[in-house]
């Protein structure tokens, strides 16, 4: 009687398809834009394969809202679809599909042949999608290790600069020493557990919470995401790694794989609900507000100084992974998931415009060339002060509201001192973004810099995450409202009861 | 009619700059159209603001005008926009100044036209927003706005150490401000509303239980803010920085309308929602007020630069107005008032004499000018009139506030008083000192000969500034019959702290 159930659950079904659909799409196409890559001719290639590989992105975004309206879980519970994963679904592969746009004329400035990089682009957000889907820690880890080795072969793209390879080595020796990590956190996990299933390791963990092997497991497990949303102290690679890559990748780089990497933070950390985890979640965002805004201060190169605010940005986001109880943990992951989108839109943003202004070779990346834009090419330097003043924080930008509401779930927690860290932290930020913006306003250009008309793809990538940042600046409400019903689809104690997983042995024991 | 109409009133001269302002944006570079367009936007608002002192109820308690929307629903932001005695004279000050500051600004500025004029009618939307706003998160909102056309202001199109100071005053607001930041959100979460009505009530009613532990706290998250802003002594640098760097217009605004957000917010905010804490912290910030006063006079007296003698002045003037509104006297805060319109207007008008000179000489240094009487006397005649109601002279619009806030002073301790009184003083000391050096004896650098005397325009800028001096001084019961329903509604509060009689 139980044999045959067992076995019908095991072969997929036409709806277990559907809850992975825009990973299909993303994959079909990442093949399709790999096989028409030798076929298409050199010329032409450039235009043709990120085409397809847009479209790809947005058949793939259509795809998630189909997939939306089947919510449930799929493949032996190994995937869940709610409007969590959906949130961050739609994220990575928005991210994607606007960084592919804004590549088109990056690429041909680079003289760089286009076929394995939009494909790889594709496949890395495949694993990101899965990232955010998957409730099943082995599976989280395949899809964390497809997204990383697609970027380790983006961030090299540039073969004839030597910065370039050597990012793409420390990203990848680091990086896969740091999964390794991640890795030995769901081993000891298992053994602690029995299970690499989420939601079953989160009733055996309430109902036996005081486990020394729980609390190395989640701290490993801490380390190989701290490595992959650079936040302290495991940031060091962050400024050579952005240094080196290709500007469109770095703008990739910084907000896709981070808001999928926070995605399975956020589910390792509520989701799992493992006690002890408080002061470590609490010191790493410390460490990286005031780390990554102390770093960025002294900085010329504008890549390298977008890298060290992105580790402040990773630690504004962890303020509101440290909350304990479970109103305040509510809070805390919409807030979370409010500030992931926001940083997005205008990193992604911020990035297009470094890779237009970089030129052939991204020689023009330090602030001394950035001197006299403001003159010279008033249309992207005014965008670039928008996305630069939504990383501040002003408001009517996303990255006001992402910060306001992380800052006040963390005083509704009664982290004063956390919040207090956190605004000083902002403070001291507005003065690197300023001197961008500074550069190109208040300063005469004393260098030749070339200035190319805007092409066609870039302008619509800019235009796309500007009307984002805006969107999350001046109506904020349904995004957040998403984030809220995501919040409570996260939280363990009202996940849905729809499986066997709630049937499980040790939850009948905790029950009484 | 007037009753449909009156919700929206306040909204319509908020953003009637910034219409103009996108406007200006679609337009093409042909500097004459676009210094017209901003002239006529400018005078617009201000006619429309007009509306406001003819149909203010005066004698009545309470906001008026009043528009409240929800906006966002979490956080429960609301569009709460209305106006009092307090906050309808300083939007007046700011309509009134910005149309003053196109017309100074019409010759000097000749590179970047369009871009100028764009961030001054921002500015005056963030401006008028700030004075506006009863909802805490908007009026956060607007604070903040100031800032970026300010500083682009300054770093854009002043002089030659700009980018310093632009940077100085971006970064010392911004670090104040946050705090305010981190307060209000405080609130907020305690509360469930941004709404400075119902925030204020509940905290009178006693209803935020972790509310007496924080407050002192709370109190000094605003009070940084507002305080950098004022500027308080010892948050003071920037401005002199910010003032001599500036363009005309921008300083004309700084002075007259920035500043007096913080002393602005002081009365609102520290007052409004903290009135214990205010109380128990007034000895402190009166005496740094009096040292503002004293320190602020005695630097300008030594300065060899004219905007930064008018700058160290206004750290004067302004501790004045911090002064009266820590007495938390009728005549004190009716005095702050009144001086915060008056320094406004002469302050303004002092500003736009020192550009008109600087666009003759380019230099702002007191050394290269004398007697300059003789070949600019229509000037002069000018210059004195503005000087003479920035000391205080009686019948001019500066010595009806001081007097009123020492008077007021002088109740809540007579010592502070006598203190602040000798800010009078020294205040005619380096103003008719300068004025002497400037403009008597003779023309001591045959430069200053060839000088030509003021031009329309730059006559149509200061003038006005003149006339409301002299009407301000002689029937100063036109702004004082509404400011003072509206003091004695901030004062409620203090009634049952202040034994002492609260002279009519």
């Amino acid at each position: 009687m139980m044999l045959p159930a067992l076995l019908l659950q095991a072969i997929p079904q036409t709806q277990d398809y559907v809850r992975i659909l825009p990973e299909l799409v993303l994959s079909i196409f990442g093949i399709v834009v790999m096989v028409l890559d030798p076929v298409v001719d050199e010329e032409k290639s450039q235009k043709t394969l990120g085409a397809i590989a847009f479209i790809g992105a947005v058949v793939a975004l259509i795809s998630t809202w189909y997939m939306a309206q089947s919510p449930g879980l799929a493949f032996s519970n190994t995937i869940r679809i709610d409007s969590f994963s959906i949130f961050f679904n739609f994220l990575v592969i928005a991210v994607a599909a606007v960084v592919i746009l804004s590549s088109f004329e990056y690429m041909a400035v680079q003289r760089i042949r286009a076929g394995e990089y939009y494909a790889l682009i594709l496949f890395g957000t495949v694993g990101m999608s899965l990232m955010s889907s998957a409730v099943e820690l082995v599976l989280i880890f395949i899809g964390l290790e497809i997204s990383s080795i697609s970027t380790y072969i983006l961030a090299g793209f540039r073969r004839n600069e030597a910065s370039s390879s050597e990012s793409s080595l420390k990203y990848f020796l680091l990086g896969s020493f740091a999964t390794a990590f991640f890795l030995y956190g769901v081993a000891l996990m298992f053994g602690a557990t029995g299970s690499t299933n989420i939601d079953i390791i989160s009733q055996r963990i309430a109902s036996s919470p005081t486990q020394v092997l729980i609390f190395t497991a989640m701290a490993l497990m801490f380390v190989g995401l701290g490595f992959k949303v650079a936040a302290a102290p495991f940031h060091i690679w962050t400024p050579d790694v952005y240094e080196g890559a290709p500007a469109p990748v770095v703008g990739f780089m910084s907000t896709a794989p981070k808001a999928a990497a926070f995605a399975v933070l956020l589910r390792v950390v509520f989701a799992i609900n493992a006690p002890g985890r408080f002061w470590f979640l609490w010191v790493a965002a410390a460490l990286s507000m005031t780390l990554g805004n102390v770093g960025a201060l002294v900085q010329s190169n504008v890549k390298r100084l977008l890298a060290y605010s992105s580790i402040a940005h990773a630690g504004y986001c962890l303020v509101a992974f440290a909350m304990t109880s479970p109103e305040s943990s509510a809070t805390g992951i919409s807030a979370a998931m409010f500030y992931t989108a926001s940083y997005a839109a205008m990193n992604v943003g911020a990035f297009a415009v470094v890779s237009h202004f970089g030129n052939a070779g991204e020689q023009y990346v330090t602030l001394e060339d950035y001197e006299g834009l403001g003159r010279s090419s008033p249309l992207l330097a005014a965008s670039l002060t928008f996305f630069l003043l939504s990383l501040i924080g002003i408001p009517i930008t996303g990255g006001f509201f992402a910060k306001f509401y992380v800052f006040s779930a963390a005083l509704r927690a009664n982290l004063i001192w956390l919040t207090l860290i956190g605004v000083a932290n902002s403070a001291i930020g507005a003065y690197y973004y300023l001197r961008i913006i500074v550069a190109m306003y208040m300063r005469e250009s004393r260098r030749e810099v070339p200035v190319t008309p805007i092409p066609f793809g870039l302008g619509l990538a800019l235009t796309l995450s500007m009307l984002a940042t805006l969107y999350l600046g001046v109506l904020p409400n349904r995004v957040l409202q998403i984030a809220q019903h995501s919040a409570q689809d996260l939280l363990p104690q009202s996940s849905p009861v729809n499986s066997n997983v709630a049937q499980s042995p040790s939850s009948a024991a905790a029950a009484p | 009619m007037n009753d449909a109409f009156s919700p929206y009133i306040v909204s319509l001269i908020t953003f009637a700059p910034l219409a103009g302002a996108l406007l200006l944006t679609i337009l093409p570079r042909r500097d004459r159209d676009i210094r017209v367009i901003a002239f006529l936007f400018s005078l617009a608002t201000f006619c429309l603001s007009l509306h406001l002192p003819v149909h203010f109820r005066r004698g009545l308690q309470g906001f008026q005008f009043e528009i409240d929307k929800p906006w966002i629903s979490s956080p429960n932001i609301h569009y709460h926009m209305a106006i009092d005695g307090i906050s309808m004279w300083l939007v007046l000050l700011t309509t009134f100044l910005t149309p003053l500051c196109v017309l100074i600004s019409w010759k000097s500025i000749h590179d970047r036209v369009k871009e100028f004029f764009i961030l001054l009618l921002i500015l005056e939307t963030a401006l008028i927003g700030v004075f506006t706003s009863l909802d805490l998160f908007l009026f956060y909102f607007f604070w903040e706005a100031t800032l970026i056309p300010m500083a682009l202001l300054i770093g854009v199109f002043g002089h030659d150490r700009k980018v310093y100071a632009a940077v100085k005053f971006f970064m010392y607001t911004m670090i104040a401000s946050v705090f305010m930041l981190a307060a209000i959100i405080w609130l907020y979460t305690q509360t469930g509303s941004f709404d400075f009505v119902i925030i204020r009530d509940q905290i009178a009613k006693g209803a935020i239980p972790n509310f007496p532990a924080a407050a002192q706290w709370l109190f000094l998250g605003f009070f940084l803010a507002f305080a950098v802003k004022v500027p308080l002594f010892p948050f003071h640098t920037w401005l002199p920085d910010a003032h001599v760097e500036a363009p005309t217009a921008g300083s004309v605004l700084l002075a007259g309308v920035l500043l007096k957000m913080g002393t602005y917010g002081m009365l609102r905010f520290n007052l409004g929602l903290f009135p214990e804490q205010a109380r128990h912290n007034a000895p402190w910030i009166m005496t740094l007020a009096l040292i503002g006063i004293i320190y602020g006079a005695l630097v300008a007296m030594v300065q060899p630069n004219m905007k930064k003698l008018i700058a160290y002045s206004s750290v004067s003037h302004l501790g004045f107005v911090v002064l009266g509104i820590f007495s938390f006297t009728q005549s004190g805060l009716n005095g702050a008032m009144f001086v915060m319109l008056a320094h406004g207007i002469s302050t303004g008008g002092l500003f736009m004499l020192a550009g008109i000179l600087h666009e003759r000489r380019h230099t702002y240094e007191i050394s290269e000018f004398g007697g300059l009487a003789s070949p600019m006397p229509v000037y002069a005649a000018s210059y004195l009139f503005i000087v003479l109601a920035s000391v205080g002279l009686p019948l001019l619009n500066g010595f009806v506030g001081e007097f009123l806030v020492l008077n007021g002073a002088f109740q809540a301790k007579p010592i502070y008083g006598i203190l602040g009184a000798t800010g009078v003083i020294w205040s005619a000391c380096y103003l008719l000192w300068m004025f002497q050096r400037v403009f008597y004896g003779k023309v001591t650098h045959p430069v200053n000969n060839g000088l030509a005397d003021m031009l329309g325009f730059e006559k149509a800028a200061v003038w006005p500034c003149a006339v409301a001096a002299l009407v301000m001084g002689v029937a100063p019961i036109l702004w004082l019959a509404a400011i003072d329903p509206a003091v004695h509604d901030v004062l409620m509060p203090f009634a049952q702290f202040i034994s002492k009689a609260v002279i009519q």
